[in-house]
């Protein structure tokens, strides 16, 4: 700041010349800085990549000899299908079918519950964790680390011990699910929280509303819609990490695709792999209609 | 200013209807919409096997294995720990790395300022939508079983399980640039390439640090319980301590998780901080 006002007042009595070379003086003075911290950056990742290569035994020659096996395994997942036979070779492909919609079914169903249940345990954590809603820092700070808490441990370490807790099956990958949904949207619904207008919870406010009823009538209607954009798509992640949960024993899917990859019967795994992509498709495309839908009505609402 | 009298209110529910009590055919499909969450929910429930004493017993038995897992201690695994964790930062920055660097001409391939053919650009981003469908552990397992245990099919499995995401980033980052800078590079003479160097990239490329950071912390995340499966890093460790009820080391590697996923997320923030 001072050295522009500096050049500000010279600037009168500087001739053509000497306000061109400054120019450029100071230009190649900030080049020189950017190419610094380019180049600082750069080594940065240089070391940051050779110590990884080193750490993880990744390697060229290993990389191109298991790119083609990787490549080979995938192949070899893919069924015949031959197109005068189409419909026995489905019929084959697809043997299944009936137990693995059953199976997808649960998975969903994991997702849904451990959503509605994951986003009440939000809700009810949101409030206390949002700065301009609770005035003592105390209650602030524990519920920021509860959530945070739920939030870093993974879905899939809280599923391996909720497994031992409350015995194997979808019980406990949807506590598990339920845990961590409950940490990533609490912190989410939060920061709606804090961005609502301050208007209406004064208004409450002023009219003798308690604490309650301020989040319920101040901050709720303004937060709603956004609350329900993210526990859509909190279900869309939901509904793939349910189909992992069964890896450890939680339930779902993921139960049969576990058994279907160790035993290598091969065109099973692309089987339950093809339901499942076009099952998560169809709940992505859903999910984003809906959601689009709430926020146009609140934006027509508004407007 | 005076309070509205009963009478006035009456009067005005009289003339306008419509705006205190809802259409019915509104309140209809709400009530209707309430219902079949409910029973969706219900089903749900009573699918999983859900019962108010499952879960006190579960949870009586989960405060006993926190009673157990207190204090937590490394016992003397705890250099094995630290590589281990190494190992998971490793896995997954090569993932992230190798993801975007596949990403960079998929990207481009998306973009519909870059390849204006529609049934094209429909095709591609459905192809990215699909893989998302994956779970990583999954092609972690899959990468397990095609290329052996170890840290190799877990960088595979962060790779493969990103390149799509990232190429439906990139793609859309390309699509929103500004085409000013672009206009303006070319109004000066020049040619593709310096349009591409100085229209373009300077536009797109803190963009796609940005991205490629925010999965580097995702991708630490789900980095850590891939070992479950055996592609490498902690979750192997993780995983072991938890089989043989070694509780109060199972709690000391996931609060080594927490911390070096604290650490990495702070880290990450500066440095996007910085780029934006």
């Amino acid at each position: 700041m001072s050295t522009l006002t500096q050049t500000n007042g010279r600037l009168s009595s500087t001739t053509r010349e000497e306000r061109l070379t400054s120019f450029e003086d100071r230009y190649r003075q900030q080049q020189f800085t950017r190419r610094n911290w380019t180049f600082l950056y750069g080594a940065l990742f240089l070391v940051a990549l050779v110590a990884s290569v080193a750490v993880s035994d990744f390697s060229i020659p290993g990389l191109i000899k298991g790119l083609p096996m990787a490549w080979n395994y995938i192949a070899g997942t893919l069924p015949t299908l031959t197109l005068e036979n189409f419909g026995a070779d489905m019929a084959e492909w697809y043997w299944g079918l009936r137990f693995w919609t059953r199976l997808l079914v649960e998975t969903i169903l994991m997702g849904f519950v451990g959503t509605v249940l994951g986003g009440v345990l939000a809700l009810a954590l949101c409030f206390p964790a949002s700065r301009n809603l609770v005035q003592n820092s105390g209650i602030y700070f524990a519920a920021r680390r509860a959530l945070e808490f739920c939030r870093t441990v993974p879905e899939l370490v809280f599923a391996l011990i909720f497994v031992f807790a409350f015995g194997l099956g979808p019980f406990a990958g949807v506590l598990a699910i339920a845990v961590h949904t409950a940490g990533s949207l609490g912190k989410l619904f939060a920061e709606v929280n804090e961005n609502v207008d301050p208007g209406p919870i004064e208004g409450v406010r002023a009219s003798g509303g308690n604490w309650p009823m301020i989040m319920r009538l101040g901050v709720v209607p303004q937060a709603l819609p956004n609350y329900a954009s993210y526990l859509l798509l909190r279900f869309e992640i939901n509904v793939r990490g349910a189909s992992a949960l069964g890896l450890v024993g939680a339930g779902g899917i993921g139960e049969d695709l576990y058994v279907a990859i160790r035993q290598f019967e091969y065109t099973d795994i692309s089987a339950i792999m093809l339901l499942l992509i076009l099952t998560t498709s169809v709940i992505d495309i859903i999910c984003e209609t809906i959601r689009h839908r709430l926020i146009g009505h609140s934006l027509q609402q508004s407007a | 200013m005076t309070l509205a009298q009963p009478a006035d209110i009456a009067r005005l529910k009289r003339i306008h209807p419509g705006l205190f009590v809802r259409p019915l055919p509104h309140r209809l499909r709400d009530w209707a919409l309430w219902l079949a969450f409910f029973a969706a929910l219900g089903f749900g429930l009573w699918w999983i096997d859900a019962s108010p004493m499952r879960l006190l017993n579960g949870l009586n038995k989960l405060g006993l294995l926190v009673t157990l897992m207190i204090p937590p201690w490394p016992g003397d695994g705890l250099w094995d720990y630290t590589l281990a964790m190494l190992e998971t930062v490793a896995m997954a920055f090569l993932g992230t790395v190798i993801a975007f660097v596949v990403a960079l001409p998929l990207g481009f391939l998306g973009a519909k300022n870059i390849v204006p053919n529609w049934v094209f650009h429909f095709g591609i981003r459905r192809f990215f939508d699909a893989f998302r469908g994956i779970d990583g552990l999954v092609w972690a397992l899959i990468f397990v079983s095609a290329v052996g245990l170890g840290p190799f099919a877990g960088v595979l499995a962060i790779a493969v399980g990103d390149v799509m995401v990232f190429g439906k980033l990139f793609a859309e980052a390309i699509e929103n640039v500004d085409r000013k800078p672009v206009e303006g590079v070319r109004a000066s003479g020049g040619g593709e390439l310096h349009i591409v160097r100085l229209g373009v990239f300077p536009q797109v490329f803190p963009v796609m640090m940005s991205h490629a950071l925010y999965f580097f912390e995702s991708n630490v995340r789900s980095a850590t319980i891939l070992g479950i499966v055996g592609a490498g890093g902690i979750g192997l460790q993780l995983s072991d301590r938890i089989r043989i009820n070694n509780w109060q080391e199972a709690a000391f590697i996931i609060l080594m998780i927490l911390v070096t996923v604290a650490v990495i997320d702070a880290i990450s923030r500066r440095i996007r901080a910085r780029l934006i």
